[in-house]
């Protein structure tokens, strides 16, 4: 009876999470990366497609770079996003010389994407530096940094991976520093801020120019290209909701650089949600009356909690299902076993920002592949539980039980994991702690989830809000193993409890 | 009822049997005795089919062993080890009622089947509801035989069961068990060292020395007409306290 209930318990959840129906038409997903400026670029968007009436508009922010934002474009599981003209040419398409904006227009057409107008502003790329530093060793133009080679720099990861990033400016002005990290965008302020680096890569219509007083320095080669903002959109959309889409298309080319980096200032100094701030400006540019949906902290809780929790039980209760059998197949066929236990073992080893990534190309973004990505998590802990569990039965008691004369599937039922139990159920245990803690990466692929607090709030640079993530997530795994310590009464046998 | 041909096993290069020849007569009482690692553990081992042999077959009841039988086989004979090697997550009573409640018994014939075997074996009906870890070995072993003889088998294999037990709780078993075998008369094989043991239980006692059968007979064949020296050597080497007195050794 015990064993069914394992077995029923998590299907049970499994079961109850799996509608997810939409009709095209009526919902628009627009999807932004993790920095302000795209965060309210589409929070214009999705406002304005919300006053033309679409009623389900779903807003995935925070997604985890350029190559996540593209691949869930290409695979349907966002309608439009905005992008910037320079890294569409020299990031996504990296591979293709375009030569004019036709010809990108017709390579993105290919994937079945089309481009908008710009909306106005061109935010490329710019190298900064604290204004006091800059003044001392008379740096004005990128240039003059190949005299400085002791100076600590400090870019973005995507901007020190990307072909347009970091190598390629090496290479343009010949740049001799060594001493150059990789680190999220947000916190490069505070270290140049704190003097950890000296210089940093800047978008030039950043709000934080201003607040921490940088020099932007002048790119005298000419090196950064254009970076227009645009919209990327599906044609299906197109097709389907032309509406929305004309209505959308109307803040093309009136967002000037200026008004872009006012609202950056808006959100990230001045703290002003992204949603209030895009209402103003349709308010002021088309004199669209939004009504921009302002979320409760309760209700932004309920929510993330839901979506957490919808993660984890999801994943961890496929891992119980699968990894019980597999352990015990891996104790059974010793010849299995090893390869097994290897295979399980090496997925734990993939970085789990790495392994959410990998799960792009197979299962877009979205709950699917967090869930698939945190099911491989927590393989290992319970498939090598449940193998040592069997392994450690003392022998004596082993051999007593198959000299009974039991069917291998009684003896199994009966004996072996009864006294396996103690150690499968603490290995469900570890896996759901970690997995509880992983899934707050979930919301950097647009699972949503505790991870999505924490990943505004390191944005904005709010500890308020990366704690309404990080408190909830480390009060869940509490409970989480609250429940498994509970739960042992009703799995683990009497007589096994009263020992030790 | 029990029939060894031509067996020989093998541990890696250990030989565990040597074409050992075997015949253990049905309704009596059988000790295999010899040093450690004689041989005597292994015998019982394949009889229940934990193991196979690499030579040669075992019959039981007439059947030659093999895959095809072994679960029904294995209903017909209790196993007792050392230690007892009670399923620690049942209670006394779910020890020994696993079978019955595995063939689907009733309620009912379980329950007075094992009212008569805590009669038979002088195990307090009261401590059926306790852990293994909540009774003391020589209780242990009670409830081992007790499991053991469940489905009423003919053939009763015991591996050193008083192994373990201090001397009191011990010879006391001793009693209680030579009087359970007299009164079932099932075919016991029972393995021990213990030269005072092997001659209170055994109609027969097979004396085994690295593999091989050196003598098969009663302990009185044994004492007065030992096969060879290493016989004589093994009865005299466990002292008794008489001896000691007497300054022998």
């Amino acid at each position: 009876m015990r064993t069914f209930l394992f077995i029923l318990i998590p299907l049970i959840f499994v079961c109850t999470g799996c509608s997810d129906n939409q009709s095209p038409g009526n919902h628009v997903i627009v999807g932004s990366k993790k920095f302000t400026e795209s965060v309210v670029l589409a929070e214009i968007v999705s406002q304005l497609a919300r006053e033309s009436g679409v009623e389900d508009v779903e807003h995935r922010q925070d997604l985890g770079g350029t190559r996540v934002l593209w691949s869930a474009l290409v695979r349907g599981d966002i309608d439009i996003y905005p992008e910037y003209t320079g890294t569409i040419r020299e990031e996504i398409l990296a591979d293709r010389n375009i030569s004019s904006n036709d010809e990108l227009k017709s390579i993105l057409s290919g994937y079945g994407i089309e481009m908008s107008s710009p909306l106005g502003f061109d935010n490329t790329y710019a190298i900064g530096m604290k204004e006091e530093l800059a003044e001392k060793l008379g740096i004005n133009k990128i240039s003059d940094l190949i005299d400085h080679p002791e100076l600590k720099f400090g870019f973005n990861n995507e901007f020190m991976d990307r072909n347009d990033g970091w190598r390629g400016l090496q290479r343009a002005y010949g740049l001799p520093q060594k001493n150059v990290t990789g680190l999220d965008h947000d916190l490069a302020y505070l270290g140049v801020e704190s003097g950890d680096i000296d210089v940093m890569d800047l978008y030039t219509t950043d709000a934080e120019i201003k607040y921490h007083n940088l020099r932007v320095l002048e790119d005298d080669l000419n090196y950064f290209p254009e970076y227009m903002a645009v919209l990327l959109y599906r044609k299906d959309f197109a097709v389907q909701s032309p509406d929305a889409l004309n209505e959308i298309l109307t803040i093309e080319g009136k967002i000037s650089a200026k008004e872009m980096i006012d609202m950056n200032t808006d959100v990230k100094i001045e703290g002003k949600s992204s949603a209030e701030v895009a209402s103003r400006l349709l308010q002021d540019k088309l004199s669209i009356d939004t009504n921009p949906v302002k979320e409760t902290f309760l209700g932004r809780l309920y929510r993330n909690t839901i979506q957490h929790l919808f993660l984890v039980l999801v994943s961890l209760s496929a891992a119980i299902l699968i990894s019980i059998p597999l352990g015990i197949a891996a104790f059974r066929y010793k010849s299995i076993g090893s390869a097994v236990l290897g295979v399980v073992g090496i997925i734990q080893t993939i970085p789990s920002l790495a392994l959410l990534v990998f799960m792009i190309p197979f299962f877009g973004i979205g709950t699917v592949p967090a869930i698939v990505a945190l099911f491989l998590y927590s393989l290992l802990p319970i498939v090598r539980n449940t193998y040592s569990g069997l392994q450690d039965i003392p022998n004596d008691v082993r051999e007593s039980a198959e000299v009974l004369g039991l069917s291998s599937l009684a003896l199994l039922r009966l004996i072996e994991l009864p006294l396996a139990s103690r150690s499968i159920l603490s290995g469900i245990k570890t896996s759901a702690v970690i997995n509880v803690g992983t899934a707050t990466l979930g919301a950097l692929i647009g699972a949503g989830g505790y991870g999505q607090p924490i990943l505004t709030g390191i944005r904005l640079d709010n500890m308020g809000l990366i704690l309404e993530g990080a408190v909830p997530a480390a009060i869940l795994a509490l409970v989480v193993q609250g429940f498994f310590d509970l739960s042992e009464r009703v799995f683990i046998p009497a007589g096994l409890r009263s020992k030790n | 009822m029990i029939k060894f041909s031509n067996i020989s096993k093998y541990y890696g290069k250990t030989t565990a049997l040597d074409t050992v020849d075997l015949d253990i007569e049905g309704g009596l009482t059988t000790v295999l005795i010899g040093q450690s690692g004689c041989g005597k553990s292994t015998i019982l081992r394949l009889i229940t089919g934990l193991i196979k042999p690499d030579t040669g077959s075992v019959e039981v009841s007439g059947e030659k062993l093999g895959p095809e039988n072994l679960k029904q086989t294995r209903w017909n004979m209790g196993y007792v080890i050392q230690e007892g090697g009670l399923f620690p997550h049942m209670t006394a009573e779910g020890n020994v009622s696993i079978m019955a409640s595995y063939l689907g018994w009733s309620k009912e014939k379980i329950r007075t089947r094992i009212h008569e075997l805590c009669d038979l074996t002088k195990f307090p009906v009261e401590a059926l509801s306790r852990y293994p870890f909540q009774v003391s070995g020589g209780q242990s072993q009670r409830v081992s035989l007790m499991r053991a003889l469940m489905l009423d088998p003919d053939i009763l294999l015991l591996d050193e069961p008083l192994g373990a037990l201090d001397p009191l709780i011990r010879s006391e078993l001793q009693t209680d068990l030579k009087a359970i075998f007299s009164e079932l008369k099932k075919t016991v094989l029972i393995v021990t060292h213990d030269v005072g043991e092997a001659g209170y239980f055994g109609d027969k006692i097979v004396f085994l020395r690295d593999g091989k059968v050196i003598q098969k007979g009663t302990i009185n064949d044994l004492l007065e007409r030992p096969a060879d020296k290493f016989v004589t050597k093994f009865i005299n080497a466990q002292r008794s306290p008489v001896n000691l007195t007497e300054g022998g050794g």
